[in-house]
């Protein structure tokens, strides 16, 4: 690979998954760990930093950076070995969870935490410490790797085990301790590639908590659907899910069975289902659609189980090719808090209503139940996570970071937390507060012997300041 | 017209320096690029944080590549590129001179495409930005008294234009700005009636916006329309 050269025919403009962050870089995509060496060097020699990036699914800045080497993993995307008999499965780290279900399905085996879309690679998924429906019983993707590769800022090459303190600092390190390269995975054993599923109209916030504790402790899986719209007694209101895994038949394992239709409602082909989504993307159209899904939910399967493939529960967001282009011409910012489950009540409440009030309802929101894990920048906590996910325009943005300042505030008096896969709006003293200053500590100490000269950063790595942690650190 | 981020080429006096300290102003980061590192400093020393000086000679066209990289990289990004550097030596009614000639073709044109270049493929992967070339309503015939300052402003132009047609499709904006007559150190030894360099460069910067090939003043278009028109057997009688 010719990486000496920092020229502009390497220059381009890459943007988060919400379309509003954006930078231009010099793009490599290495086919190797020789490669990647051969980057991490050329890069340094000619004094450039190296912004990490994957499939770029991040929603906000993390897979983004200004003038900056980018390291784009997706063509190391190779299946190394696997072991039909354990279900451990060893690839590059530019192997997409998709890579991933359609290897292992036939045999029986489904990733064991998987995103709402199939499209992230593996070393994305790990810079972010991925979570999926499951994350209440199975915790976060960290938690089911068994080894990763890691190169370093100077090249070295080595490997990491749940063993080692530093598996937990380069897992949800947010690509700023080193390259990922291979991953050794326990695939999930299943015996089926359907889910049973339940569904469960929801009249308000009070109601979702008590349909997630009903079935926290033998479902498989628990999502649920919020209206952000309506306020008062109907605040919260939504459709809770559960589901579980099924059994056989064992037709049901082939990725043909796993393949979303083509159509969406059996009548719009999916390619121009986001044309449609963009006429209703205004709060008026919104706030139509929203009502209607709800009370579809109310008067059709409520109360009842269905049989669901595992791609189509699994993967909503992969249903609309595209769908993030309704928000256009600017983008939107998906934020995400993950609030200890004693003050989670009060504290989503709060975020509806602030919302609502400024009159920036989110189009979108989804809760979810999960657990705390151990790893060092960790988004989790034994409590529960709401994704509302806002539209931005030139006019708005400015009300948008207000209000997501202001619900952060409300979060972090909460003890709660946040993740760096979705954040666009976090401020440094907003990090410092929800990571701690053991953690950053940590933070900083790992990332001095991975990178001392700071040569891995982001966009989000430099906005929040975990691009220099000592100085995070030192900063009140 | 806002921009954030800003390379000035021959920004050590004349319009390029005016062009420095407007953009600067507005808030634009600008490195301003040129020979002379004194008159850079004492540009650094008016706009601190928002003026980064880089002494280069534009006709060291090797140099061009390393150091586009490194000040796109110290700007945090680039939108936009003037090229302003130029030379206009005296030159008698009857002298031929070759060196002359050459400077003004490695400083009007070699530096101008040297820089572009790297803007263009740039802005080309980016589907963003903006290009500006100073040329002059001098490159509109090929006159008299400055034969080849003429020629090297017709071939600016050309370029720009060749410029424009390939990048047009990519979102990026290539303009071409024909100044008349401007009170600059270069027309120091010029007479009649002249344009400020800080009401040139005003125009400029407002004409950035909409890509293609603009004169200044209405009536510069006017007058030049007329003259670009004029059959060569009488514009060779004339004394313009």
């Amino acid at each position: 690979m010719s990486a000496t050269i920092i020229s502009p025919e390497r220059m381009t403009r890459l943007t988060g998954f919400g379309m509003l962050s954006a930078g231009d870089g010099y793009l490599f995509r290495p086919i190797s760990v020789e490669d990647v060496q051969d980057v991490i060097r050329a890069a340094s020699d000619a004094g450039f930093k190296i912004t990490q990036r994957g499939s770029g699914r991040s929603y906000g800045d993390a897979n983004v950076g200004h003038e900056t080497v980018i390291l784009d993993m997706t063509r190391m995307k190779r299946i190394l070995h696997w072991d039909r008999h354990t279900g451990v499965l060893e690839c590059e780290a530019g192997a997409t969870i998709e890579t991933l279900w359609r290897f292992a399905i036939e045999e029986g085996y489904w990733p064991p935490v998987v995103s709402g879309t199939m499209y992230p690679t593996l070393g994305g998924a790990l810079a972010m410490n991925i979570h999926g429906k499951n994350n209440f019983c199975q915790g976060t993707l960290g938690e089911h790797v068994l080894e990763i590769e890691v190169v370093d800022a100077q090249g070295a090459v080595f490997n990491l085990t749940p063993k080692d303190e530093l598996f937990y600092a380069v897992i949800s390190g947010a690509g700023l301790m080193g390259v990922v390269t291979k991953v050794k995975l326990q695939m999930k054993k299943i015996h089926s590639g359907d889910l049973k599923v339940f569904a469960r109209s929801i009249p308000n916030l009070e109601a979702q908590f008590e349909a997630f504790e009903q079935f926290e402790h033998e479902a498989d899986y628990m999502v649920s659907w919020i209206d952000c719209f309506p306020g008062g007694k109907q605040t919260g209101r939504g459709l809770f899910h559960a589901a579980w895994y099924a059994d056989g038949p064992i037709s049901t394992l082939r990725p043909e069975h796993q393949d979303l239709p083509d159509t969406v409602l059996g009548l719009l082909p999916k390619s121009v289902v986001w044309r449609a989504l963009k006429i209703f993307s205004t709060r008026f159209g919104m706030r139509s659609i929203n009502t209607a899904k709800f009370y579809a939910s109310k008067y059709l399967g409520n109360e009842a189980t269905h049989t669901q493939s595992l791609v189509a529960f699994s993967f909503l967001l992969d249903y609309v090719p595209n769908w993030r282009w309704a928000y256009k011409p600017c983008g939107f910012i998906q934020y995400q808090s993950f609030v200890p489950k004693e003050h989670a009540p009060l504290v989503f409440q709060k975020q509806l209503e602030l919302q609502q009030a400024a009159e920036i309802e989110s189009y979108l929101g989804v809760m979810k139940r999960h657990r705390p894990d151990k790893f060092l920048l960790s988004h989790a906590v034994d409590g529960y996570s709401l994704a509302l996910d806002f539209k931005v325009t030139e006019d708005t943005k400015q009300k948008v970071w207000d209000l997501a300042h202001r619900m952060n505030d409300i979060v972090l008096d909460a003890g709660g937390r946040f993740y760096l896969a979705k954040d666009s709006t976090l401020r440094p003293s907003d990090v410092k507060r929800y990571l701690g200053e053991n953690a950053l500590r940590k933070f900083a100490k790992f990332r001095d012997e991975m990178d001392p000269n700071k040569i891995f950063t982001s966009s989000l790595a430099e906005r929040t300041g975990l691009a220099d942690p000592q100085s995070l650190l030192a900063n009140s | 017209m806002s921009y954030s981020t800003a390379i000035v080429v021959g920004a050590s006096s004349g319009i390029g320096e005016n062009l420095v300290c407007q953009l600067a102003e507005s808030g634009c980061k600008v490195a301003a690029v040129a020979r002379r590192k004194e008159l850079l400093d004492a540009l650094v020393a008016e706009f601190p944080g928002k003026v980064l000086a880089y002494p280069h000679d534009v006709t060291n066209f090797d140099e061009v590549p390393k150091l586009f990289a490194k000040i796109t990289q110290e700007l945090g990004g680039l939108d936009l590129i003037i090229y302003a550097a130029g030379v206009m030596p005296a030159v008698a009614e009857t002298e031929f001179n070759f060196e002359k000639d050459r400077e003004m073709v490695d400083v009007n044109v070699l530096g101008a495409i040297a820089w572009l270049n790297q803007a263009a493929t740039r802005f080309e992967n980016t589907q963003s930005g903006t290009i500006v070339g100073i040329g002059s309503v001098a490159g509109d015939r090929g006159r008299q008294g400055q034969p080849v300052y003429n020629t090297t402003k017709a071939a600016l132009a050309t370029y720009m234009e060749a410029l424009r047609n390939r990048l047009a499709k990519k979102g990026v904006k290539v303009v071409t700005i024909k100044p008349g007559p401007t009170e600059t150190p270069m027309t120091a030894n010029l007479k009649g009636k002249m344009m400020k360099a800080d009401t040139a460069a005003k125009l400029i910067l407002e004409k950035s916006n909409k890509t293609g090939e603009h004169y200044l003043k209405p009536v510069h278009w006017l007058i030049f329309l007329i003259i670009r028109n004029i059959p060569s057997p009488v514009f060779r009688k004339l004394k313009v």
